[in-house]
């Protein structure tokens, strides 16, 4: 098998078992077979199962949609990293680049601090991702020229642009944060992110975004190789590169901010990945873009299953787990031979 | 094939092309040379619509301002002077971007474009290395590797700035010969910048000098070549000869004797 073969069969093996492991392990003691019934129950025409109420329900209601959830989540972490870090042609870029991370923690801690409904978070934290990576463009692009490249200008702009923005919601966001301390520990724990509360809802709420960030950002891969050459040759080479760069990151931007929306600001699953796979599956963003995805997503189940079983009942909070994990390992993958090769 | 005129290009408040103006025939090698900073790079950076310019470029008879990038990188295939080389990219996969102007968007190659490719390749004599990558070729090796991305694009009109400048001489002729002759076989229109004053009267049909921004002399090697012109524009230490077969060749000469180990 090629090595972009085998990098994609390895990811999909994983998130497969990621997604069992994720439905078998919890704190409620079920055996295999006893999952397996409660899975059977929702199938049209299921055999007849002795399983009680309570145990389907700790696996339809609790462990699945947070395994499935955890799985939209990382996918769009991971693939909006490699996605960003293809249009930036930055190695360092994460999906919060453009101020996403900062944005979606001012627009939950409005909510929080303003003893609005919970149940709008999500909506406020989607906006104000939006909102920043709309700002950060806006202010980055203007000091571009009309249709012209103006050999890299516009990236690094843009960059410079997403780091005043973020610097600036996050002043917002910590006075806000500073100036209710009641309800300090809910916005701080939201920040740290996690996925305890996952539930059904919040899949079909992230769904359509999480489906057409995929999409999109899966049809621009051949291009983002043609990037590797740089702004300049690409354009020569006939890609229209200003448009191709605000199809992506409107594309990843939907896809992390429908993300974090439902999960919070979970670190690390959007650089670590995108690079291991690139040490593994080789740079062309052909490969590398679904590959990542699917390694995300298996990642962040796996992640997960650690945050809530390593102090059970307790939960550690996942960004925590991400870091602890993903830390040491992308350092073992980063010394190790082929890495060494490959980055020379 | 190539016309401009009142071609101004400005890098701030410099003005780096000052209304300049000229055409290249079909089928034409116009060599384009000038001392550093004269504009060069500007005048082909400008026809390849890769900077903001005023003026008017026709490309095969279009405005090359109302084409989309694609269809003008369908009609000239520009290789900048310093390409950017992924070193993780295999030789056929770098090729490959080289038709990027006919692949539709959002689509992957067809067999068409990949037997383009392969064409190339063979060729340029690259079959054997198609699948290294680039970080383990050499410099005259990677010349070749870049022309056969400009190659695959199938563009009437090829836009080289300083193609062999990183070259020792040797690897120079050979690179020069290989356009000519790819040149010729597929009557393709080039417009190249070239450092080395010898060279360009050898292989371009008609030289343009460029100077400050401006084209000072246009035409024949011999008419442009000549002592009077160079050492105005390229200083006194420039001096023409003619070999005994007939070639121009420009040479540098040491102006002051300088008290050597004589003396």
């Amino acid at each position: 098998m090629s090595r972009p073969g085998r990098a994609l069969a390895v990811a999909a093996a994983a998130l497969v078992i990621a997604v069992v492991a994720g439905i078998a392990i919890g704190p409620a003691a079920l055996s295999m077979p006893q999952v397996l019934q409660a899975l059977a129950t929702h199938l049209p025409w299921h055999p007849h199962v002795t399983i009680a109420p309570l145990d389907t329900a700790i696996v339809w209601q609790i462990r699945l949609p947070r395994v499935i959830l955890g799985a939209l989540v990382g996918s769009m972490l991971a693939g909006g990293g490699a996605s960003y870090q293809g249009i930036f042609r930055n190695p360092l870029a994460d999906p919060y680049l453009l101020g996403a991370a900062a944005g979606a923690g001012l627009g939950a801690t409005i909510v929080v601090v303003s003893g609005a409904n919970m149940a709008l978070t999500p909506p406020a934290a989607f906006a104000g991702a939006v909102g920043a990576v709309t700002l950060t463009y806006l202010l980055g692009a203007r000091t571009r020229h009309r249709d012209e490249p103006s050999a890299g200008s516009g990236t690094a702009s843009i960059l410079l642009a997403g780091v005043a923005v973020a610097a600036l919601l996050t002043a917002f966001q910590t006075y806000l944060q500073q100036q209710h301390t009641q309800t300090l520990a809910y916005v701080y724990a939201w920040i740290l992110g996690g996925l305890s509360t996952a539930t059904w809802s919040d899949i079909w709420m992230i769904l359509p975004y999480v489906a057409v960030a995929a999409i999109a950002l899966l049809a621009h891969r051949r291009l983002l190789d043609v990037l590797r050459v740089g702004e300049v040759e690409a354009t020569s080479l006939g890609v229209n590169v200003g448009r191709l760069r605000l199809t992506v990151v409107v594309a990843a931007t939907l896809g992390v901010a429908a993300a974090v929306s439902v999960s919070g600001l979970i670190g690390f699953v959007g650089i670590i990945v995108p690079h291991v796979v690139r040490l593994a599956a080789g740079p062309s963003y052909r490969v590398l873009l679904p590959v990542s995805m699917i390694g995300g997503a298996a990642f962040l189940v796996l992640a997960d299953i650690a945050a809530r079983t390593a102090q059970a009942p307790a939960e550690v909070p996942i960004g925590v787990i991400t870091a602890l994990i993903g830390a040491p390992f992308f350092l073992f993958v980063l010394t190790s031979r082929r890495a060494r090769q490959d980055l020379s | 094939m190539i016309s401009f005129k009142d071609l101004t290009v400005r890098y701030g408040d410099t003005v780096a092309l000052d209304r300049v103006a000229g055409r290249v025939a079909d089928g034409e090698w116009l060599g384009v040379i000038g001392p550093n900073g004269a504009g060069k790079t500007t005048l082909l950076s400008a026809i390849a619509r890769l900077l903001p310019y005023s003026g008017d470029i026709s490309v095969g008879g279009e405005r090359a301002a109302g084409l989309s990038r694609r269809q003008l990188a369908q009609l000239i295939a520009y290789v900048p002077q310093r390409p950017v080389l992924p070193p993780d990219m295999t030789v056929s996969d770098y090729v490959l971007l080289g038709r990027t102007a006919h692949i539709s968007y959002l689509r992957s190659e067809t067999a068409a474009d990949r037997q383009v490719c392969a064409a190339v390749i063979d060729q340029l004599d690259l079959r054997a290395m198609a699948g290294r990558q680039l970080r383990s070729m050499s410099g005259g090796e990677l010349q070749r590797v870049v022309l056969a991305r400009a190659l695959a694009q199938e563009a009437p009109v090829l836009l080289l700035d300083e193609p062999t400048s990183a070259l020792d001489l040797g690897r120079r002729m050979e690179a020069l010969e290989l356009i000519d002759e790819v040149r010729r076989e597929r009557t393709l229109t080039v417009l190249s910048a070239i450092h080395d004053l010898t060279l360009a009267g050898q292989f371009a049909d008609r030289l343009l000098l460029i100077a400050a921004g401006h084209i000072v002399a246009a035409g024949p090697s011999a008419h442009v070549l000549t002592d009077d012109v160079l050492t105005q524009h390229f200083g006194p230490g420039v001096q023409v000869m003619r070999t005994d077969t007939g070639d121009i060749a420009v040479i540098s000469r040491r102006l002051a004797a300088r008290g050597g180990w004589r003396g």
